[in-house]
């Protein structure tokens, strides 16, 4: 048997527990209180929403004025003086 | 080469044409990933700054890449680093914030309180498809550098909660901890963000367009 935990401490080791990065006694004791609290399954339902969301919503542009002068700034990296500027 | 604490350390090596040629090109491919990641850790004037000094380093280093297939996470690591030795030159930042009032905030809890409707398991993902990547983004900014660099490495860049300890060079306890408190942070935000900015009426209503993050 595994100590009874409350809801806060159990909504505290979440994300935690999702990660794997508890020891396998807390990841126990998580376990064996979403086993009996519907309502800490709904916040680990959010919980991996929030990751997965998190994880997907990438805003990745890259301007292409900041493009160029970082190619320009990477071309420069080769010349004899070593470590050029941006002109 | 991941696991590197400081690659920038390393012995200065002379590289000839060919090596120059190869971490040109594993630069450009990676440029767009690098400068997205240095612009969730630091301000649009900031990023692009980060961006070169991270090159600068890199190439330095670049002989001490054994794997270029890992290349673009050994750029990743060297971005972080760089911006973390930044940040502590900068006296300007708390080295803590306060953060009892977010301690018990429950984004599940406050949506099912929200929902006229008997809850349902749509309605966080109703709530979270309302924010677009640049709405995101914003909601990231709002979180001092502190407790949104953990966040950013751990769920955008996948770095293992260990790895990111190296990095910053923190116990992997105080990692945990920035990890707990940037997601409530995180989550008050979220919620903040969109009461502010009118997301939450599209949200109750039910919106059938909103795209389903699944």
């Amino acid at each position: 048997m595994h100590r009874l935990i409350s809801c806060s401490a159990a909504v505290e080791r979440l994300w935690a527990y999702l990660d794997q990065d508890l020891d396998e006694h807390d990841q126990r004791e998580v376990e064996a209180h979403l086993a009996l609290c519907k309502r800490c399954c709904g916040e680990l339902e959010l919980a991996k929403h929030l990751r997965r969301f998190l994880a997907t919503k990438h805003a990745a542009d890259l301007p292409p004025g900041v493009r160029d002068r970082l190619d320009r700034f990477i071309d420069a990296l080769a010349e004899p003086a070593g470590e050029g500027g941006t002109q | 080469m991941l696991g590197l604490r400081d690659p920038s350390l390393l012995v200065e090596v002379i590289m000839d044409g060919n090596d120059t040629a190869v971490f040109q090109q594993l630069a450009r491919d990676e440029l767009a990933g690098l400068y997205a990641l240095a612009r969730r850790l630091t301000s649009r004037d900031a990023a692009e700054d980060l961006v070169q000094e991270t090159l600068l380093r890199a190439y330095r280093s670049f002989a001490s890449l054994r794997d270029h297939q890992a290349g673009g996470g050994w750029l990743r690591v060297i971005l972080t680093n760089v911006w973390r030795d930044r940040l502590r030159k900068d006296s300007r930042q708390p080295s803590e914030v306060p953060i009892d009032d977010v301690e018990h905030f429950s984004l599940y809890r406050t949506l099912v309180e929200e929902d006229p409707f008997p809850y349902s398991d749509r309605l966080h993902l109703d709530f979270l498809g309302s924010f677009s990547e640049h709405d995101v983004h914003l909601v990231l900014q709002r979180l001092a550098p502190l407790y949104r660099a953990p966040l950013v490495l751990r769920y955008m860049e996948g770095f293992p909660t260990k790895q990111i300890a190296q990095v910053l060079e923190l116990p992997l306890g105080t990692v945990l901890s920035q990890l707990h408190r940037g997601r409530k942070l995180f989550e008050r935000a979220l919620w903040d963000y969109a009461t502010e900015s009118g997301l939450m009426s599209g949200t109750v209503a039910g919106r059938e367009d909103a795209p389903c993050i699944d």
